[in-house]
Order: structure tokens, then sequence, then C-alpha cells
């Protein structure tokens, strides 16, 4: 997106008001545009000159760096920017922009000869009359036409600008084809004479030019714009030539512009003569001049008429999603710098007539119209329309990530039955009776007498059915137990857990320590010092289905969420397992 | 050794009241007692408490005193009685000293015995003549020395003399008193590391003991792959999408051809965007082979001259710029072929996602790569606004953490409306751009054959974006590409997005 540089005391001067920083900026987030930057012309240079160390004075000129919409040419100058800015405010109303009407006897002329068409086949132009220029005036009038040639003009390629003090030269102009050893003439910023072909090879050595020479050079003709008496205007899209260049004194402004995309042409000279008719003597008028082609084709330039567009109401409110009086769009339209004419249709359809002034090329379809409505409505008071869409269920969805993590590290799933014997979750785990159980009713089989209240025993029994699997058995499962619960309508709920068992040789203690890492280290949880609360620590524990000395809690931001440890012997054989394991269980619930 | 020494001791004592006694009278090492001790204390076979006592230690020197007598003793019964020449003392001390003491030993007694025997005002010197000045002296030094040697208590103010002198140290001697622990036994079993089969089969495991297991250390690390955190985060989004009712489009096409990847999108062929130093174009394979006549022939109308509504560009639309070959600046070009092949059929309403590769021809820095992964979803329906974009986007963005939403107008050649879309960081504590949003434009769709009434609401974002937001990552290149560090991969937590 291109950047405007702005004098911030200007900027304001020019809006009626002042504003903080952040008031701006929300006035530009609204409008769509953005304070890039904030600098002192004196910082940007001291930053070319690497002297940021320098201390900035007080008096320096606030400078905003604003960020605006790149086929929003109307807005890269100050005059333009503070304007739509102002009429965006309701502080302004839209200008109208006018062509003076001349004889067509009276109007300068532009005369195009054939050759022109082999290199850079169209012209524009315009006269500006009556211009008061001081400083700062004049160097916005440069600045833009430079902002025009980076962005629009793709580096001159498409279109390049002159403008010319008219009262140094005469009418009728002629925009020729010559071969560059007929042209002759002083550019700007020169005091000799040049040839053309002698000026390409001058300005190889020029940094800021050279980079426009690629653009002629090689053709057989170079384009150039003479007046009566053959002063060179211009050798277009390199140079000026020196004799009409404009001052702060010039009254009059001969603006050509040079393109081979036309539609481009009349978009910079409009552009030009919009933003600073401003500044003429008969406010927002511009003179035309005729361009004639020796075919006998011929336009009057700049056309500043006014498009035309017919928008129904109901576009507009359909596209944004609101509705709206129209009188309300009116005014919104109006904010944008769109005229709007209300009509009621045939079939009693409010409607508006839309008026696009020539700054605003950017309007191409009904579709822009209703996206300026929508800005001047506000993008963020917009209601919103939701559509049907569903949740995931966060415990189901956060057990199979785990799930995904402990298989990674080479863990097998099991997946064991929920209901067991009730021994299976007391004396065969060296437990005392589980006295949280749901117990069944009318078991088929001792097999199914309670609702296990753990998940070892289910993965103990696995591992006493495989005792021919190669070790070291390596399985994990994540599922639910089931405990009494007061709270609970039915006395009971599920508890979400995830169970690790390694069997081997030997019992792999320290990696069932080290999986209780891993998963730690998934949850994104920190090892931390005992009684640290911010992560998770390891504290040697007393159950009886483990081991006395190897076994441990897992303490998680200061709550036991688990145990693991080597499997108690006693435990094994109750299981019929002969080979060593330890285990891990971890209530998964706490990390949501 | 030692240890059967303390255990056996222990069988049969209450305790071992000093391990210094313990070790004089049972002929041990006292600091290999100790190492024993501390060891069976470790686990649980001993109770071992500190024992602390201070000792007055006799240097070199004061042990000599303590064998001839004190330097000023030795100094004062060198003088005769007559007195002598100051000069010749210390020949007569250093002859008076045993012949076994080396001469340094003999200069400093006699410069250490003259500066005492004067401070005593024993001697006098007057003249350069050394006399006595008392008739007699005790040799206190010698006594107290001996005193000390022998452990026997002496004055704190003598004490404090000695010290000074430097002929005597204190040193803290270390020992314990050792009773029997809460795993005593007689022998101690043998410690292991971990339960092993055997222990098992041979019905061992009631008599070992294990080492002390350090809690405070990590386990041993876990093997095995781990995916990637991007991947990751992808699979979430994927999700969301899903959830949200969208379906995957088949993204699995690099190579793209300037048609699909802007004309078709009503991107003027003198966009900025379509510059080299934006664009990869190919230079082999340089064009495309083909395009669909009948729609180029449309979208060259509308980019030239409009229609459906609109002005167009007004320039003349060459072919050959969107014959170019190019790696895809968006997965938008998908999206494009996506809603031209829908459009051929009779009109069903979609909602379309993808996640994958894009390319730019950008300089890599912190943010950006010339290559990253675009997120896109799309709704195409009758009768969408603005609010169904505000609704959508909202949902979406809520889904990976981003509620706080805030929209900008921006423009984009493709969409009209266009929206850009901020949400508020609460870690920055402010509003960061996460992604473009917009309708796409009547001139892009309608030359496709969509009917006037469909319109299409986008969203587009990068995956990296939001990644990097998530785990705190500010350099694109510590997460994606061949300069990712692989144990931060590694290390990386499970990507909880969508399940808030």
């Amino acid at each position: 997106m291109p950047t405007v540089s702005v004098g911030r005391d200007r900027l304001f001067a020019a809006l009626g008001r002042s504003y903080t920083q952040e008031e701006f900026e929300d006035l530009c987030f609204k409008f769509g545009i953005e304070l890039d930057d904030v600098t002192t012309e004196k910082a940007i240079i001291r930053k070319e000159k690497h002297l940021e160390e320098e201390e900035p004075s007080e008096d320096e000129e606030v400078i905003y760096k604003i960020e605006v919409p790149a086929n929003r040419y109307d807005l890269l100058c100050l005059e333009g920017l503070s304007q739509a800015l102002r009429i965006f405010a309701g502080l302004d109303p839209i200008p109208t922009y006018t062509v003076a009407t001349i004889s067509k006897e009276s109007m300068l002329k532009m005369h195009v000869k054939p050759e022109t068409s082999q290199i850079r086949p169209y012209v524009v132009c315009a006269v500006l009359r009556g211009v008061t220029f001081d400083e700062t005036r004049y160097n916005s009038f440069i600045d833009l036409q430079d902002r025009l040639h980076q962005n629009i003009c793709r580096r001159r390629t498409l279109v390049a600008i002159g403008t010319h003090d008219l009262d140094t030269i005469e009418g009728p102009f002629t925009y020729e084809a010559l071969a560059p050893k007929d042209i002759k003439f002083t550019p700007l910023k020169q005091t000799r004479n040049f040839s053309a072909d002698e000026l390409m090879e001058f300005y190889k050595k020029d940094l800021k030019l050279k980079k426009f020479l690629h653009i002629i050079e090689g053709s057989p003709v170079y384009p150039v714009i003479y007046d009566q008496k053959r002063t060179v205007l211009s050798l277009p899209p390199i140079i000026n030539g020196a004799h009409s260049a404009i001052t702060l004194k010039t009254k009059n402004v001969f603006i050509e512009c040079t393109a081979t995309d036309l539609t481009k042409a009349n978009i910079v000279l409009n552009t030009m003569v919009t933003m600073f008719s401003m500044y003429c003597e008969r406010k927002f008028e511009v003179e035309p001049v005729e361009v004639t082609y020796t075919d006998g084709r011929s336009y009057v330039s700049p056309d500043l008429s006014f498009y035309q567009m017919e928008v129904p109401l109901s576009y507009l409110t359909k596209l944004i999603g609101v509705s709206l009086p129209a009188h309300e769009s009116a005014c919104l339209l109006n904010k944008m710098q769109l005229h709007a004419k209300h009509s009621i249709s045939e079939k009693n359809e409010a409607s508006f007539t839309i008026s696009v002034p020539p700054t605003r090329s950017d309007i191409l379809h009904l579709c822009d119209v209703a996206e300026d409505v929508a800005i001047a409505y506000g993008y963020n008071e917009i209601p919103k329309i939701t559509f049907p869409s569903v949740k995931p269920q966060l415990l189901n969805k956060f057990s199979d990530l785990i799930r995904e993590e402990i298989a990674t590290v080479g863990y097998t799933e099991v997946l064991t039955w929920i209901l067991c014997s009730s021994k299976e979750i007391s004396t065969m785990l060296n437990r005392a009776e589980d006295k949280t159980a749901v117990i069944n009713g009318n078991p088929r089989s001792a097999d199914f007498e309670v609702v296990r209240t753990t998940l070892m025993p289910g993965i103990l029994k696995t591992v006493g059915h495989n005792k021919d699997h190669p070790k070291p058995i390596k399985i994990f499962e994540v599922g639910d137990v089931v405990q009494l619960d007061e709270k609970k309508d039915v006395g009971a709920s599920n508890y979400r857990k995830l169970a690790a068992l390694h069997c081997g040789s030997t019992s792999g203690f320290e990696l069932i320590h080290g999986l209780v890492d891993r998963i730690m280290e998934v949850m994104g949880t920190p090892f931390v010092s005992p009684g640290d609360k911010t992560g998770y620590y390891i504290e040697s524990s007393n159950e009886p289905e483990y081991l006395k000395g190897r076994q441990a809690h897992i303490i998680f931001k200061g709550e036991k969420i688990g145990t693991f440890g080597i499997v108690h012997p006693q435990v094994l054989h109750n299981f019929d397992i002969p080979d060593p394991c330890s285990f891990v269980e971890i209530d998964i619930e706490k990390f949501l | 050794m030692a240890e059967e020494t303390v255990l056996g001791h222990l069988e049969h004592n209450q305790e071992i009241p000093d391990s210094g006694v313990f070790s004089q009278e049972k002929g041990i090492n006292h600091d290999e007692l100790v190492n024993v001790i501390k060891s069976l204390n470790g686990f649980g076979l001993v109770i071992a408490a500190d024992i602390k006592r201070e000792k007055w230690l006799l240097s070199d020197e004061a042990q000599s005193y303590v064998k001839y007598g004190s330097a000023e003793v030795l100094i004062f019964e060198a003088v005769p009685a007559e007195g002598t020449a100051k000069a010749k003392l210390q020949d007569i001390v250093k002859s008076k000293l045993p012949a076994d003491l080396d001469d340094n030993t003999k200069s400093l007694i006699y410069d250490k015995g003259w500066a005492q025997a004067m401070k005593n005002k024993w001697i006098g010197l007057a003249d350069s003549q050394v006399s006595q000045k008392v008739e007699h002296v005790e040799d206190r030094v010698k006594d107290l020395l001996i005193q000390i040697q022998n452990g026997e208590a002496v004055g704190a103010k003598d004490i404090d003399a000695l010290k000074r002198r430097r002929l005597i140290s204190l040193q803290i001697w270390k020992g314990y008193s050792v009773k029997k622990g809460p795993n005593y036994a007689p022998k101690r079993r043998k410690a292991v590391t971990d339960l092993v089969r055997d222990h098992l089969q041979r019905d061992e495991w009631k008599d070992i003991e294990f080492k002390e297991y350090n809690f405070l250390a990590k386990g041993q690390p876990t093997e095995g792959g781990c995916l990637h955190p991007l991947y990751k985060v992808k699979l979430q989004i994927q999700m969301i999408f899903l959830q949200m009712g969208f379906e995957e489009m088949p993204t699995n096409n690099y190579v793209e051809s300037s048609f699909w990847n802007f004309d078709a999108l009503f991107q003027p062929q003198q966009h900025p965007a379509r510059d080299s130093h934006d664009t990869f174009f190919l230079k082999v394979p340089s064009t495309t082979n083909s395009l669909p006549e009948e729609y180029v022939e449309r979208v060259k109308t509308v980019h030239e001259s409009g229609g459906y509504g609109s002005r167009g560009y007004g320039y003349d639309w060459k072919r050959e710029e969107a014959n170019k070959n190019l790696l895809r600046t968006h997965t938008t070009a998908v999206s494009t072929r996506m809603l031209y092949a829908l459009a051929q059929g009779p009109f069903t309403p979609k909602r379309y996602y993808s996640i994958d590769r894009v390319f730019r021809n950008e300089a890599v820095d912190r943010t950006h790569l010339a290559e990253f992964h675009q997120i896109e979803g799309l709704i195409c329906d009758r009768g969408l606004s603005l609010g169904h974009l505000r609704g959508v986007l909202e949902d979406f963005f809520s889904r990976i953490g981003m509620s706080k939403l805030k929209f900008k107008p921006a423009y984009n050649p493709y969409t009209e409306p266009s929206m850009e879309i901020f949400s508020y960081h609460e870690g920055l504590k402010k509003w960061v751009e996460i992604g473009n949003s917009g309708m796409f434009r009547p001139e892009m769709l309608r030359p496709m054959g969509l009917p006037e009434d469909v319109q299409v609401i986008a969203w587009g974002l990068s995956l990296e974006r939001p990644t990097m937001i998530l785990y705190g990552i500010d350099n694109i290149r510590d997460l994606f590409g061949h300069k990712v560090d692989l144990s931060l991969t590694k290390r990386n937590p499970i990507c909880r997005l969508g399940l808030n």
C-alpha cells in the first residue's frame, strides 16, 4: 500500500481540529487508512545518515506517514486526504469540479503526430489558471506527481506527467516522436543543451532518473512535446525542459500526461487537476485542452464528468446486511463523496442515482458503492449473522490429542472392559474394599460385579494374557472410571483417566517416570521444585498396589493427579504376571 | 569390614556413643568409619547423630616449644648474667639450641624469642648491651601448650594470647553417635536400582533393597517421533473448519498460470503483485498449455470494458500475461478453480477451505519467508452479506482463541467490500492484523457463470502467524524450514486450538 507523508499540524489545520494520536488512529481505522509511522523530517534524515543517537529537538515538525488504499489516488496528497476526511466527517460538501466553458477556437490545442503510436501513443492535457503556490503547496504538487508515478503510473511506464509554466510557452503544442539525435533541448536542472541520445547517456549516472531510461531506450524514436516556437516542453517519460519549469511564482500551469494506457492517463490527469484546482482563482475550475490526431480523431481533456450509476436501496442493504432508510443511505453515500439522488422505481422500489466524481476512479461497480456505504455506516456496527456450526466435545477431543502423543512415544493402545470383579479393584491390588465403586445388582458372572474405579486391573489382565508377547510390553489406555458421587443426580460420575504400563525383564520404572515427564511436556507444564504450584513435581508415595520406595505421586499445580511406580510383586502374582511392571495412572480432566 | 563392625556392634549394644572413640577402640580409620555410617544412615539401617568437637591444635612452632622450651625463655637463658653485646646474642642462642634444628628455624626462634622477651621486660637493651632484667622466669607458655596438648582446659585469656601468637589453631572434629535405624539388619542387603525378573522368579523381592530414587530429577526421556508444531496447528484448524461445515479443496498444485492466479480474480495485469519481485514466474514450464477459452474471453472482456454492471479497468488485456506460469501466490487460485467448476453445473451452495503452501518472491527476514501456508475459507451462497462475513469470522477466530475482533476497510482487487481483520492481543496490549476478508467481486464471479444473486464471502490468513502468537515464537525461521531446532519440535506441546 502506498504511504503518504504529511505534516501533522498542517493536516490538523486542514481538518479544522487537532486530534490525539489515538483519536486520529481511530479515525484512520474507520475510514480505511492507517497511521503507519509518526516521525519528523529531521529524524528521517538522521536515520538515513545513521545519526540516530542525536537528540531530537522540540521544534521539529511532526510528520504522519499514512498508508492509503492502492486504488485511492485521490488520497495521495495532503489536499485530497484532508478533503476526504472533512467530507467523511460531514464538514464539507462534495466539491463540484467544473471544466471552464471556452469556445473550441480559444481552447489550447495539443496535436498528436502519428509517429507517437510507435512508442507512447496517448496524451491528455489540462490547464490550471490563477494558481497560488506557496512552498508547502508547491512541494505537495511535486510530491503528488512522484507518488502517482510510483503507483498508478507503474514507474512512468504507463503514464508520465509533465507540468509547465504556461506563461513561458505558447500553444498550440505538438506531441511528436522523433529520432533521438533530432531532439535538442536544455533539460530541467541543467544549463546546457543536450541531444536526446546524449541525454540518455548522461542520465545513466543519475540515480533518480536512470531507472526510467529503459522505457524508451532502444526505440528509433523518442516521444517529445513542443510548443509553437519549437521549445521542448518535455521528453516523456524521462525529463521536462528547463525552459518551462514551474516555480513558486507560476500562475498558470499546463499539465500533460503521456501514456500507453489512456484510461490511466485520464485518471492521473484528473487526480492532478482536481487536487490542485482548489488553489485556482476559480476554485475547482479547470481549463480544457483539445487533443487532435492527424487522422482526424480529437477529444477534449480533462473529462471531469460524473459517472452515473443506478443503485437500488435493497442492493445496498442486502449486501451490507443492515436495513437503512433511504435518507440515511444518502447521507452515508455523501460522506464517501458520492452524490445520491433518491428516486422510486416503477416497481415502487427505493433507488438512487449515484454520481461518482472524477476523483473516485476506484468505483467500478455497485459493489464499490456498497462498500463505501458500509464504511460510512461503520464495519464494526454491522450486526453479525451467524451460521449454524458445531462445537467439539472438549474432553473427548482432548483425550484424542493425548492418545496420539502417548502412541507416538511407543505405547500401544488397549481398550479394556469397564466392568470387572470387585476383588480386581481391591484385594488383588493389595487394597481394602473400594467403597467408592458402583456395584452391579445382577451380574451374570463375577467378572461383571463392579464398575472399574481404576484402569489398573484391565491393563494388568491384558499383560497377564499376553505373556508370550515379546518384551518389553508398552501399553496404555485412556478411558473412564466411575465412582460414587453424591452431587450427581444418579449418585455416580465418570472420570477420565490415562494409564500406561511397561513390562519387561526390568520394571522400566525410569521409563514410566520419563513417560510422566513427556505427558507433562506435551501439556506444556514445567517441572518445578516441590511445593511450587506453577508446574508439576514428583513426591514419593506409599500406596499398597506399588512396591515400597519405588512409587510416587504426581503433583500438578499443587494437586495430586496421579501415581506411578513398580507394581507390587504380590499384585503381579495376583494377575499371573511373571515379569516386573511399572504403571502410571493419571486423572487427565485436571489438564482441562 | 567397617560396616560389619558397626552393624555387628549394634546387634548387641544400644548405640555407638562416639565414632571417634569407636574408631580408636576398633582400630578403624575414622574417615572410613564416617563413610560407612553415612551410607548406612542413607538406607535407614542406622540413625546417625552429628557430634561436633572443637580441639586446639599446636602449630609446628608450638611443638618445638613443648620440646625445647618457649623461644622467650631460650633467649632469656642465653643472656649471661653479666650481659652481652646484642650482636653476639644470636650466636649464643643458636649454639644452645639443639643441633638437629636447621638454621632457619633457629633464626625464627631467635626473632620471636627476642621480641617476646623484650615485651615481657625480661631483658633490656642499653648501648647495644643486652642484660637480664629479672632474676628468674617461668616457662608458662610451654606449660600451657603441654596442657592443651593433653586436652586439659586452659583459660580463655591464655587461649587468646596463644592464638594471637599463632601457636595454636582451632580444629573442628566431626563424628557421629550411631543407633539402630528403621531398616536395621545385622547384615546389609544388596541395593538394586530396579525390580528385575530374577527377583520375582527367585522370590527375592522381599529382601532386596532399592537404591534411593531421586524424584527431584526427571525420568528417562521417552523415545519416539513428534509431529511438527505447524502441522499440529493445521490439524486443529482443519477440525474447526469441518465443525463449521466446510469442505476441503484440493490444493496439491503449486504450479499455476497467471490466469487462474490473477486474471480470473479480476486482478489487473499492471497490478504490482504481478511484478517479478513479488511473484516467482517460471522459466520451465514458462506458460500454461491450455485455458478454458470461453471463460478466458469473458475474463478479458470484464478487464477491458467491464460488464455485469462494471466499468472494467479500461486497458488492453494481454493473453501472453495470462499464460505466464508461476508458483501460486495464494490458495485463492484454487478457490477460483473450484468456484469456476461449481458454476458449470446447477448452483449449489458451498463452504470450502484449504490450508496449504503459497510462494512469494520476498526477502527472508524474521517475519517473512519466500513460502508459507495460507489458510482460506469461503462460503458461496445466495443472499450473503457483510453481516454473514462478520458472523463467520467471529465464529472462526473465537475458536482459535481470538474472540476480540475489529474490522478495517481495505483494498484488495478481487474483494469488495474488503475487511482487514484485527485481533486484540492481550500480551502485546494492542490490536494486531491477523488476516483479510471480503466478498468476491462480481467481476470475478459473474464471468465464471455464477448467478447474479450468488455472493462469495471469504477470508484468508497465514498459518504461521497464529502459530507464532500461540507458541510465543518471534522469528518465523525458528518455526518453519530447515533451520528449525529439532529439539524445539520435540518439546512442543499439544495444540489445543479449537478446544476452548
